[in-house]
């Protein structure tokens, strides 16, 4: 196996072995708060879980994805050796170790404040040193696919740039400006406070920092799975891509208005006036714009491979699909719950509608329909994909990859579903128990119940992915070929610069941030008296 | 650049900037000023609060004090951290006048609150309240007026040095009460025991194992009628008020025997 191989499969294998531990938590949170257990009697317990699962799921697991991923992507779409190994090398050191480091606060009840910070509460500084170095450890992966993207162009000039290079980079540029958010708040307003340096924190405006983040970092996660409908799908079903420059236009689209639209996150927090709220829930509106512009595309796609199969009538080519293929499979179940989530979003995003579900049980289900359903489901479709050429040995249990998908997005329905309905009865969120014999909440017991179901099929399905995957590495070798990325049906001979690179779209994406940012980070800086006691929960 | 690229700069650019525009005048100008009812000056001045500019509430409405003294102690979980020893040898000697009620090293059998061991913030806070007047006391009022920011300090310093030792009332607790444990989620009870002690315990809550029964009820009581009200949050108002009779015995029980 060659250095850079034994690179990306250590990307795979710390992702995925963090994303089991954090399954087994969230299947524990969900049983300990339902009907079917008694009260948690401390809900510091649950708390530490809650953390343990949402770091894990939201920082580890995706942006190792996203590593390991994007440096397969940058030696097979570009056809050669990845410029930076060693640095790969230092950046994968750096998210294990940061891994490490945020976990063990965790473990040791030092940092129950959950994933997304919630300041004032104030944890272990360790827990924050931890996440800032996977996240130091990921920009080395956004300056890698950068200077390997410019090389190749530099030696290849005039000639379009593959398709998944170019969607990879978009995803990479994306993370680096995002996370700035995040940094931000924990360089300037958590760590001091946690190191003891301060003793109070502006809440409001640390908040405003990480919705920098909290919404882009979604579109982040959802990069390759993105990539992985683009450019995996059509050629595993024997199909063609139907629009090469319909796919640059929806990852410009994700660029440029992912990420100046977080304070939808923010609708009810008094901080930021009612104007910017509405300027971020329309661009919001328009994120959807290449949710669609996809759906199209590679509804496109698939129906040229149905037709190219002999498939005949107007929905009759449904049939002719490979169904038996795990890409396909996976690929639908992705598009059913994306169909969901997605429509639940459209409700999270209207500013109105959004205070019926504001912290209710709702928003669980929402991103973990999105997040833990379209996303995830592809990850485990690109791990079966890349597996054989990553280990150079067969991955042959189709039947147990099929019974894997079914189970997972049979799992995921049965948990959010329920989640969704909870939530519009005004369950809360982010509770250790509720009292189901209150009148008032013994509805939500029988839903509540059905949910706990769901996880416990999702547990199992999670199992059946790393057996796959691990037997996968014990297969005899074979000569898995060259991989290859999609086609398109016309491929692309010359793009236009616009369509080929990044710089205007980057431009504009730092534009939109200054201009739907700028004023209330600033308002907030110069406004005296809006720092608040911070709550230390075991950072004492 | 060919002109090619300058089409797809002006006109990305100009489609990004009319949307901006656009969602600008309908958040900052057409919603805020369309409003029915609304209360605005003029149309700078609906544009200034979407844009969430801190302003002054209009002079017609005056601002609606609390009819009693609220405390004035803004508490933070470092503010006493690090006490040096002549801090506490100066509260030593300081809390010489403390011991007719609180016994000769934080404990006593006058149904006061036992000090030795508490936390310095909760004693700083409740000397400063009494001095202010956040607090009433006809006995701690006089004896606080007199004391400087420091010997309060220096108070608290001494009291959270001392060991806490079985108070008189201690014995076996048994398992924490679920008023204590889980409180009542559906009534908005935290439990009590995630600031006071048994769960957690949090910056300027005090601690309560080995307090007094009758000191603690006394206490509720008086939350839940509103005669306490330096919890500048109100949240140990909020709290009693939700409370049954019954839940209150219980947690002052559980914690008087608390060891």
């Amino acid at each position: 196996m060659s250095n850079s191989r034994r690179m990306i499969l250590a990307h795979f294998w710390l992702a995925f072995a963090g994303f089991g531990a954090a399954l087994l938590l969230g299947a524990w949170q969900m049983f300990i708060r339902s009907p079917l257990s008694s009260w948690i009697g401390d809900p510091e317990l649950y708390y530490r879980s809650v953390t343990a699962h949402g770091t894990t799921m939201a920082y580890v697991l995706p942006t190792l994805v996203a590593m390991g991923f994007g440096y397969f992507v940058a030696e097979t779409a570009l056809q050669r050796p990845l410029i930076g190994l060693r640095w790969a090398w230092l950046g994968f050191a750096l998210a294990a170790v940061g891994t490490v480091t945020a976990v063990v606060p965790i473990a040791l009840g030092r940092a129950s404040v959950l994933y997304t910070f919630y300041p004032p509460m104030i944890g272990s500084a360790f827990y924050y040193i931890g996440v800032v170095l996977v996240v130091v450890g990921s920009w080395i992966w956004v300056a890698l696919m950068s200077v390997n993207l410019y090389s190749w162009k530099r030696d290849n000039p005039g000639r379009p740039v593959p398709f998944a290079m170019f969607a990879t980079v978009a995803g990479s540029y994306l993370w680096g400006w995002t996370a700035v958010g995040a940094a931000l708040e924990l360089l300037f307003q958590i760590i001091p406070v946690a190191l003891g340096w301060r003793s109070t924190i502006d809440a409001g405006l640390a908040r405003v920092f990480f919705s920098w983040t909290l919404h882009a970092i979604v579109y982040f996660w959802l990069m390759p799975t993105y990539i992985a409908y683009y450019t995996i799908l059509p050629r595993a079903i024997g199909g063609r891509l139907y629009s090469d420059w319909m796919g640059r236009l929806a990852f410009i689209l994700f660029l440029v208005v992912a990420m100046p639209i977080g304070a939808h996150h923010l609708f009810e927090d008094p901080q930021v006036g009612s104007g910017f709220k509405f300027v971020h829930s329309t661009f919001t509106a328009l994120v959807s714009l290449p949710t669609l512009l996809t759906v199209f595309t590679i509804c496109a796609s698939v129906e040229i491979a149905a037709r190219l199969r002999g498939g005949k009538g107007l929905l009759g080519w449904l049939g002719a699909l490979p169904w038996d293929n795990p890409v396909m499979l996976g690929t639908a179940f992705s598009f059913i719950m994306l169909g969901f989530g997605g429509a639940g979003g459209l409700i999270n995003m209207s500013y109105q509608l959004d205070a019926t579900v504001h912290n209710t049980q709702w928003i669980t289900g929402h991103f973990h329909l999105i997040f833990g359903g379209a996303i995830v489901i592809m990850y485990f479709v690109i791990a079966y994909d890349v597996w054989p050429h990553l280990t150079g040995r067969a991955l042959a249990s189709f039947g147990l990859m099929r019974l894997q998908l079914w189970t997972w997005f049979i799992g995921m329905i049965v948990v959010t579903f329920p989640w969704h309905y909870v939530g519009l009865l005004g369950m809360p969120r982010r509770m250790a128990y509720y009292d189901y014999n209150d009148p008032m909440l013994a509805g939500q017991a029988a839903p509540v119940i059905m949910s706990v179901i769901g996880g416990a099929i999702l547990l199992v399905s999670g199992a059946l992915f790393l057996i796959v995957l691990a037997r996968g590495q014990r297969a005899p070798r074979i000569e898995p070929g060259t991989y290859r990325f999609s086609v398109a049906a016309h491929p692309p001979q010359r793009l236009p610069a616009a369509l080929n690179g990044f710089g205007l779209w980057l431009a504009l994406m730092v534009a939109l941030t200054i201009v739907n940012y700028g004023f209330p980070i600033v308002h907030l800086m110069a406004t005296p008296g809006t720092e608040v006691p911070a709550v230390l929960i075991g950072a004492g | 650049m060919s002109r090619h690229v300058d089409r797809w700069v002006t006109s990305s650019v100009a489609i990004t900037a009319a949307i901006f525009v656009a969602a600008a005048i309908i958040g900052f100008a057409l919603l805020p000023w369309g409003q029915p009812g609304h209360r605005f000056t003029g149309l700078w001045d609906a544009i200034c609060s979407a844009a969430g500019l801190v302003r002054a509430s209009p002079a017609s409405e005056p601002v609606v004090q609390p009819g009693y003294q609220m405390t004035s102690v803004v508490v933070t979980p470092q503010m006493l951290s690090g006490a040096s020893a002549e801090s506490i040898g100066r509260g030593a000697t300081l809390a010489l006048r403390c011991t007719m009620c609180h016994g000769a090293r934080g404990m006593s059998l006058a149904n006061t609150p036992n000090l030795a061991g508490q936390d310095p913030i909760a004693i700083y806070k409740q000397l400063a309240d009494f001095q202010t007047g956040a607090r009433k006391n006809a006995i701690m009022a006089p004896v606080a007026v007199g004391l400087s920011d420091s010997d309060m300090r220096d108070l608290a310093a001494y009291y959270a040095y001392l060991p806490r030792v079985a108070a008189e009332a201690s014995g076996p607790a048994g398992a924490p009460p679920q008023i204590v444990a889980n409180g009542a989620p559906v009534r908005s009870v935290a439990p009590c025991g995630a600031c006071h002690g048994t769960l957690d315990s949090k910056a300027g809550a005090g601690w309560l194992s080995g307090q007094p029964v009758v000191y603690l009820r006394a206490q509720l009581d008086a939350f839940a009628s509103g005669a306490r009200h330096n919890d500048i949050g109100e949240q140990m108002r909020n709290v009693a008020r939700g409370l049954t009779h019954e839940e209150i015995g219980v947690a002052a029980e559980y914690y008087a025997k608390l060891q």
